[in-house]
């Protein structure tokens, strides 16, 4: 089974829907509620990094049996130094970002620590792919 | 802690009735941020969150948290499309003119126990 969304650079009243409906299809799945939980919380932040960042973006999510793939593929400033985005406080979140509660260096930290496997590739200017996967057994 | 005995402890107003229903679950622990990355790092369940971050992503958090009960502190009000976020996805928000340190205060001395 296959999801995918568009998301929208800026639009800070709709990011977390995409995470809201993939985190129904699991649930209606039957997938083991632990599990859901991991996959929704490391496909929020990368969806809230998308709208804090990005132009537009979308998210694409593979559900199989076994494993859980999601692609999300940004248009964007891209980031500079990806060994420091990974470091936990650092952070180039406008003021913006952190009123709605986020922009304080988590996201990517958060994201990992929910993975089984985890890749990004990112050039400045251009854009950022983060692919992430979640075994399930 | 049954969420009527919280409403009254911290003297607050349901802002959403019909979601906060006995049936949601005992409530053991709490947590307190306004920063919602750190709300997304909690693993534990019969959480309430007490914070003063009113908007939409307060909302879409708590949902992929997994938590069912906010108190909004410090007289934050919540908004109609926070109400229907909540509702969609079972949440009961509670308002207080308390400070958070007072709310985390009084649910401290019932019992109400830390994350970590």
């Amino acid at each position: 089974m296959e999801l995918n969304f568009k998301i929208e650079g800026g639009n800070f009243s709709g990011a977390g829907s995409a995470s809201s409906e993939v985190k129904r299809t699991l649930k209606q799945l039957g997938v083991d509620a632990s599990q859901i939980k991991r996959v929704v919380i490391a496909l929020y932040e990368a969806e809230i990094n998308v709208v804090a960042h990005a132009f537009k973006g979308k998210i694409d999510v593979k559900i199989s049996a076994d494993k859980i793939f999601a692609r999300i593929e940004d248009e964007g400033p891209g980031i500079a130094d990806i060994s420091k985005a990974m470091q936990e406080g650092f952070s180039t979140a406008s003021s913006k970002v952190r009123e709605m509660g986020f922009g304080a260096g988590m996201g990517l930290p958060n994201i990992k620590s929910n993975v089984d496997k985890f890749d990004i590739q990112s050039v400045v200017d251009k854009g950022t792919i983060l692919e992430m996967t979640f075994y399930l057994a | 802690m049954k969420i009527s005995d919280i409403k009254e402890l911290v003297e607050g107003k349901v802002a959403n009735n019909g979601v906060c229903s006995e049936n949601i679950n005992e409530i053991k622990h709490a947590f307190a941020s306004d920063l919602m990355s750190d709300v997304l790092r909690l693993r534990c369940e019969n959480t309430l969150l007490v914070t003063g971050l009113c908007n939409v992503q307060t909302i879409r958090t708590v949902e992929m948290a997994e938590i069912k009960l906010i108190i909004l502190a410090r007289g934050k009000k919540v908004d109609a499309n926070m109400l229907e976020l909540a509702e969609e996805n079972d949440i009961c928000i509670i308002e207080t003119d308390f400070s958070v340190y007072k709310v985390c205060g009084l649910l401290y001395q019932k019992g109400i126990s830390p994350v970590y």
